[in-house]
């Protein structure tokens, strides 16, 4: 089965992803990224949502829903804003809810 | 702890064994299971982290690129450029199953590339081109991340599942079973001594009244 792949991010972040065959969705307005992300998850065309780490945050509730599925598979990437450690601090809360504390990062 | 809510009986307590047994199995089968997961999950999350660490460096390579090709190009220009792309990424998506996790596999494919850049290159500065190429070479391993992260997503979550169960098992349901098991076995053995003591007394008085014997000579 050959899905697609989503990024989501404002025009600035993400404008280069369209040149390597990925649909962008730009969102520039940050509140509206919860209700954009709900309609490209549900529309289950899309293996792999990325989204700009200020988004990724800002839709943590609608992202829950999804979870638990294979797919889609939601991943944060760094803005043209700068790296937040968001996607770092995503890993180090795996470690933490696997293993009890987080051995990996060491803090 | 506290004692199941059971009637002492010897049937009871024969199916409360049958289901320690089982607990016991269980609880065997799951702390393997989690020790598993865990030993799969710690290797799968520090590729994660180098993956992700090398992701991040190339995007943000990519970003000060389109920050340059901005600089020289005008916007307009810049984004027709990039808007014209035909080609489109898509992903294979497959799946695996590790110890019950179903975690996502996923392989690029691409159509319609013949590895040419998307937009002419009459009116676009070279340093776009290196964002573009740099972007295409991100892009496997973007793709790899994905994968690796969502895996490590599920299993975090399946991991968290199976311990909070062989705890429950190990702290909660095997010592209740085995209290109540105690609790109904010296029941029973209180019940037996007490209907002893009585038959001894009985037939102390039957005797005493047939015979005016005592057998205690008291």
């Amino acid at each position: 089965m050959v899905k697609n792949i989503a990024v989501i991010g404002d025009s600035e972040s993400i404008k280069g992803f369209g040149a390597v065959g990925i649909d962008m969705f730009i969102c520039d307005e940050p509140l509206e990224s919860g209700n954009l992300f709900k309609r490209i998850a549900e529309t289950d065309d899309y293996a792999i949502i990325y989204m700009t780490e200020e988004l990724f945050e800002l839709s943590a509730k609608e992202r829950h829903k999804f979870a638990d599925n294979a797919i889609p598979a939601v991943i944060p990437i760094p803005s043209a804003q700068g790296n937040r450690g968001i996607g770092r601090k995503r890993l180090s809360k795996f470690v933490e809810q696997a293993v009890g504390s987080d051995i990996l990062f060491g803090n | 702890m506290a004692v199941m809510n059971v009637n002492p009986t010897r049937m009871q307590m024969t199916k409360l064994k049958k289901q320690l047994q089982i607990a016991r199995r269980g609880h065997k089968m799951l702390k393997d299971k989690r020790d598993e997961l865990m030993r799969q999950f710690i290797e799968l999350v520090k590729e994660n982290k180098k993956l992700r660490e090398k992701v991040e460096a190339q995007l943000e390579e990519c970003n000060n690129h389109f920050i340059n090709a901005s600089a020289v190009m005008n916007k307009k220009a810049l984004d027709s450029s990039l808007m014209s792309s035909k080609h489109q990424t898509g992903v294979e998506v497959d799946g695996k199953n590790i110890m019950s996790v179903d975690v996502p596999l996923f392989s690029q494919v691409q159509e319609d590339n013949d590895g040419g850049s998307p937009y002419g290159f009459a009116f676009t500065s070279f340093e776009l081109d290196d964002a573009v190429t740099e972007l295409n070479k991100v892009l496997p391993d973007l793709i790899k991340l994905a994968e690796t992260e969502k895996s490590c997503e599920l299993m975090a979550a399946e991991i968290e599942r199976t311990r909070r169960r062989v705890n429950s098992l190990e702290h909660v349901m095997i010592p209740r079973y085995e209290e109540t098991i105690k609790y109904i076995a010296m029941k029973l053995e209180e019940n037996d001594r007490s209907s002893r003591t009585r038959l001894m007394k009985v037939k102390d008085m039957l005797l005493e009244k047939a015979h005016g014997y005592s057998m205690h000579n008291s």
